[in-house]
């Protein structure tokens, strides 16, 4: 397929593709982002330059980029998305290399201006790099072993890189999304049954390998996973934060204790509230209600992004809406399963709401994208 | 329109399919975050609430301000004085190490002291406050409160700590405090929290002990928020407490001061009891110490000093003693002949110089004899003989029942440390402590107060006020709890025939008035103030038959721990007894020449409520006593009388 595909002529040109813009997706977005000032507004016990303000400009910038990424034709994305690839691969060795040591865990590069984290931005790109490729492969040939086993060498060279720095959160991110993509291009249910059985397997096999000589994750992980099963088991030490946090939540009642009226997060019993457990300070404050109306514009997010794919046409930008939804969709699911308890604290943070500027100026670019095959979808 | 493959379309419809699969699982699953949320934040939402609660409030204790001790005129004997402290907070201090060198440059501080400090801010979290200096001078305090704004993160406190303001007159007694102990917590169960508080203190001996529960109080409390490292935030609410409840004794300070005083270089102790009920109004154990060096926590040279010292300034002779009562004892004996049917008052008995019985000799301290004497010669010249012959005709079980109805072999219940219960021996109690039979010889020596008998001087004086009124006078020490006074001591009648308390109190005033009696030389000759005492030497060795046949050795010559306790117990005035007052000077030698003008002067002392006129003393007498009145008002507390507060 190439561009020739696309009826150019009715796709929209110039300043009039801002019309076409998915407008109620930014409106979402927008929405999550202020909900994020407010809560860090809050947790800075009232101080708008501690975290609000930073945030503010970075979602500006942020949609400044999700705008211009957007007025770029799909298939240019299309066609530098192997690049993309190539260069957040580059990046994560060389972070493998040159990185710096932040929070216990080697991740940043820095690149003058800012902080890069390269495996932000292979969140995105191997989005990208998945939905190319299926878009290439011809339809038939998806289920093939070796075309099956080209992604998954695609996805798991990335995967093993970022486990290595060492971050869970992000290599189970990139494998789930990267599954996801593979899924949603067609590929055959046997892979999959047989990756979960294998997974399952796999997990047995990391619980037997404690404490001997080929240990397969590391002693904090261990631990995490132990705490998580268990917090009660040691409630002053790793079991901490989950606790605090079950605790906070839960006092939080219908209504929430009002704003900057939660005590958890006001006295600082709370780990990192501004960044991975935001949802928690935020749930405390504005007690259920509050929790479960950030959970629906969320789920208003995911569904807009559905309902755009699913009227596209055009494969490549289906797929990538479609992952870029999902890839959206395992980084609250994860967070809040993290923070309720439902998951182990594998450092993932809340997207456009957590304090951070790598993670949200990724997640605009890929929404960036995603409005981009929006606007030019085929009509 | 659409050119769209067929390939292309297929593949269009399995993503619709396949994404909508997804994202059904994708809201399936916000599902279960929102059940999980509900959860948590609805059905447990009570649980939670607590628990937030819990994290969010701490219980702070207030101590309760410590009651106050005043004597019966409402003098203060134990109060609660502001002492200040120098205390630093590391987070505001900047560069501690720089801060404490200019303090040390300002005033004079121990670098041990230093030291500590530095080590403590070291463990605890940055806002705690660290003691730095104790016991700061109000001097040395005003100066770092001036220069506050160059010692940054330094604050001048103020708190309470105990004070004796008359030092030893009341160590014994009174007793002390100091920080809780581990050995102090192992004896308490169910400690109270507040003792848990760093530097809180509690009564370690006597009264301080005895009456913790009183003087403590309930400790207050105030809530506060604290955050997740345990920084105070704000405080929620405070519950004052009850302070300690002050405590009136019956003690008289100014007495006390001169009994105190007056037994000043002997190893003796002296007990004043107001027989009209049962008032301890001094009661002085020589030597003593300064209690307000424990309360500041004494140096090992000052309490290795203490613990060496022969004369035992340490312990309550007054109280924890026990003497052999010597010829003091022979009015029990008296009485319980008296009482028993054995003699009346004009009975005489013979007296050789010496009684002999189941082969043995028991000389009387006259080698010549007395002659024939009733119970008041006997009494009057301390006859040994007399009361052989007495005391073995009434038979010890008599003797020893007469003893407890009199208080000697009885505890005494007051709030004092270790209050000795003496002993009045009986053929059971040998049987059961000595696996031995009681001997007649046993009896013999308990009639005149050797042997196994032992009283504390307490105890002795407890008898003459018991003899003096014929009454079951009990003595107490508290006058009032919080105001509210406490029973008199003044008891039922002791059941004893007049006649024969008389004859006793007849002997008894021979002793001190006849010229021919043991206690002349210490008699007052006020009329209205005369004394009836009773001498007593009591031996602390045996005196062998080689030694009595080569002539027993002089007390003087003998070392002084061997040389035998001098005692005295008297009652005054004769016609109308107000005190009685027991003394006992530890390897004094005489009782009629070392205890019995220390009992006169006490006894004229607390009759008088102050010095007494000379006038009341023979005239022989008066120089040497004139001297020495002016030489114990110099050592009277300075107190003024307005100032004085009311328990």
């Amino acid at each position: 397929m190439s561009y020739l595909e696309y009826r150019v002529k009715t796709t929209p040109t110039g300043f009039r593709k801002i019309l076409y813009l998915n407008w109620p997706l930014a409106l979402l977005l927008t929405a999550v982002a202020s909900v994020g000032f407010l809560q860090l507004y809050s947790v800075a016990g009232g101080n708008i330059g501690r975290w609000a303000e930073p945030q503010m400009e970075r979602f500006g910038l942020g949609l400044a980029v999700m705008f211009i990424v957007g007025m770029v034709p799909v298939w240019f994305w299309r066609n530098i998305s192997g690049l993309a690839y190539a260069i957040s691969l580059v990046l994560l060795i060389a972070v493998e290399m040159f990185g710096t040591i932040g929070m216990g865990a080697q991740r940043w590069i820095d690149i003058g201006f800012m902080q890069l984290q390269p495996s932000e931005l292979m969140k995105i790109s191997l989005v990208m790099f998945l939905a190319a490729y299926y878009d290439w492969l011809p339809q038939r040939k998806v289920s093939h072993p070796f075309w099956v086993l080209i992604p998954v060498l695609i996805i798991l060279v990335p995967t093993f890189l970022v486990i290595k720095q060492p971050d869970l959160g992000t290599a189970i991110l990139l494998l789930t999304g990267g599954g996801a993509v593979m899924f949603l291009a067609g590929v055959h249910w046997a892979y999959f049954a047989t990756v979960i059985g294998a997974a399952v397997g796999l997990v047995w096999t990391v619980f037997e390998s404690r404490g001997t000589s080929w240990q397969l994750l590391h002693d904090y992980q261990f631990r995490r996973i132990d705490t998580f099963l268990d917090p009660s088991k040691d409630p002053l030490g790793a079991g901490y934060h989950i606790t605090q946090s079950k605790i906070a939540l839960g006092s939080g009642g219908w209504t929430g204790r009002g704003y900057m009226q939660g005590t958890q997060s006001r006295l600082n019993f709370l780990p990192e509230k501004h960044t991975d457990f935001i949802f928690t300070s935020l749930a405390e404050e504005f007690g259920f209600i509050g929790g479960i109306s950030l959970l629906t514009l969320y789920a208003l997010i995911i569904l807009f992004c559905i309902h755009s794919a699913m009227s596209n046409q055009n494969r490549y930008a289906a797929l990538l809406t479609l992952g870029v939804a999902v890839t959206f969709f395992l980084f609250f699911a994860v967070n809040m399963s993290m923070v309720m308890g439902l998951a182990p604290v594998v450092g993932v943070p809340l997207p456009l709401v957590s304090y951070g500027g790598s993670a949200m100026l990724v997640l605009m670019l890929a929404f960036g994208l995603v409005q981009s095959a929006h606007v030019h979808r085929p009509r | 329109m659409k050119q769209t493959p067929k390939d292309s379309q297929t593949s269009s419809r399995r993503i619709s399919r396949r994404a909508l699969l997804l994202g059904t699982v994708q809201l399936g699953f916000m599902g279960v975050l929102a059940g999980r949320m509900h959860y948590l934040q609805v059905d447990q939402a009570d649980q939670f609430r607590m628990l937030a609660e819990e994290n969010r409030i701490s219980v702070r204790l207030i101590p309760p301000t410590r009651g106050e001790i005043f004597d019966r005129n409402g003098i203060p004997v134990a109060k609660n004085e502001p002492a200040y402290r120098i205390t630093m907070v590391r987070e505001d201090a900047g560069d501690v190490d720089v801060v404490l060198d200019k303090l040390a440059e300002l005033i004079p501080i121990d670098p041990t002291d230093i030291e500590r400090a530095k080590t403590e801010m070291k463990r605890s979290a940055p806002f705690l406050p660290v003691t730095v200096a104790e016991r700061v001078s109000w001097e040395d305090i005003s100066k770092v409160a001036v220069n506050t704004p160059s010692l940054p993160g330094i604050t001048p406190e103020v708190g309470l700590s105990r004070a004796y303001p008359l030092d030893q007159d009341f160590a014994h007694t009174v007793g002390y405090v100091g920080p809780v102990s581990d050995y102090d917590l192992s004896k308490i169960e169910d400690p109270d929290p507040v003792l848990m508080i760093p530097r809180f203190q509690i009564g370690k001996i006597g009264l301080e002990n005895k009456m913790e529960d009183a003087l403590r109080g309930s400790a207050g409390s105030r809530r506060v928020e604290v955050n997740a490292v345990g920084r105070v935030m704000r405080e929620l609410d405070r519950q004052p407490g009850t302070p300690g409840a002050n405590v009136q004794l019956t003690l008289d300070v100014m007495l006390q001061n001169y009994v105190q005083n007056r037994l000043a270089g002997e190893s003796a102790a002296a007990v004043v009891i107001d027989t009209e009920n049962g008032d301890i109004l001094a009661c002085a154990s020589a030597p003593s110490f300064d209690p307000n060096l424990f309360v500041r926590g004494i140096s090992s040279s000052d309490y290795n000093a203490l613990m060496k010292n022969d004369h035992r300034p340490l312990a309550d002779k007054s109280v924890q003693g026990l003497y052999p009562p010597g010829s003091t004892f022979k009015i029990v004996v008296a009485l319980a002949g008296l009482e028993a049917g054995i003699i009346d008052a004009s009975t005489n008995f013979y007296c050789p110089g010496y009684y002999e019985v189941a082969n043995r000799r028991f000389h009387c301290w006259k080698y010549s004899g007395h002659g024939m004497l009733d119970v008041v010669g006997g009494l009057q010249h301390s006859c040994d003989v007399f009361f052989y012959e007495l005391g073995s005709r009434v038979g010890i079980e008599r003797i020893s029942a007469m003893a407890e109805r009199m208080g000697i072999g009885v505890k005494h219940d007051l709030p004092l440390s270790a209050v000795a219960t003496g002993l009045a021996p009986t053929k059971e109690w040998k049987r059961a402590n000595q696996n031995k039979d009681w001997l007649i010889g046993d009896t013999i020596n308990a009639s005149i107060g050797q042997g196994y008998v032992l009283a504390s001087p307490l105890q002795l004086a407890v008898m003459a006020a018991r003899l003096s009124t014929g009454r079951v006078v009990t003595p107490r020490v508290v006058r009032a709890v919080d105001g509210e006074d406490q029973p008199s001591g003044l008891g039922e009648s002791l059941g004893i025939a007049e006649s024969s308390l008389r004859a006793v109190r007849q002997g008894m005033f021979e002793v001190s008035n006849n010229r021919r009696g043991t206690a002349y030389g210490a008699r007052i000759i006020a009329e209205d103030m005369r004394l009836a005492g009773k001498t007593g030497t009591s031996q602390v060795r045996n005196i062998t038959a080689a030694e009595r046949a080569a002539g027993v050795t002089k007390n003087q010559d003998l070392p002084w721990n061997r040389r035998d306790h001098a005692l005295f117990v008297d009652f005054a005035p004769f016609e109308d007894p107000k005190v009685a007052v027991a003394v006992v000077v530890e390897h004094g030698s005489g009782g009629s020449s070392v205890a019995a003008p220390i009992a006169r002067d006490i006894t004229l002392q607390a009759l008088c409520k102050g010095d007494p006129p000379l006038d009341a003393y023979p005239a022989k007498d008066r120089d040497w006593v004139a001297q020495q009145q002016e030489r114990l008002r110099a050592l009277r507390p300075q107190i003024d009388l307005d100032a004085k507060g009311r328990a």
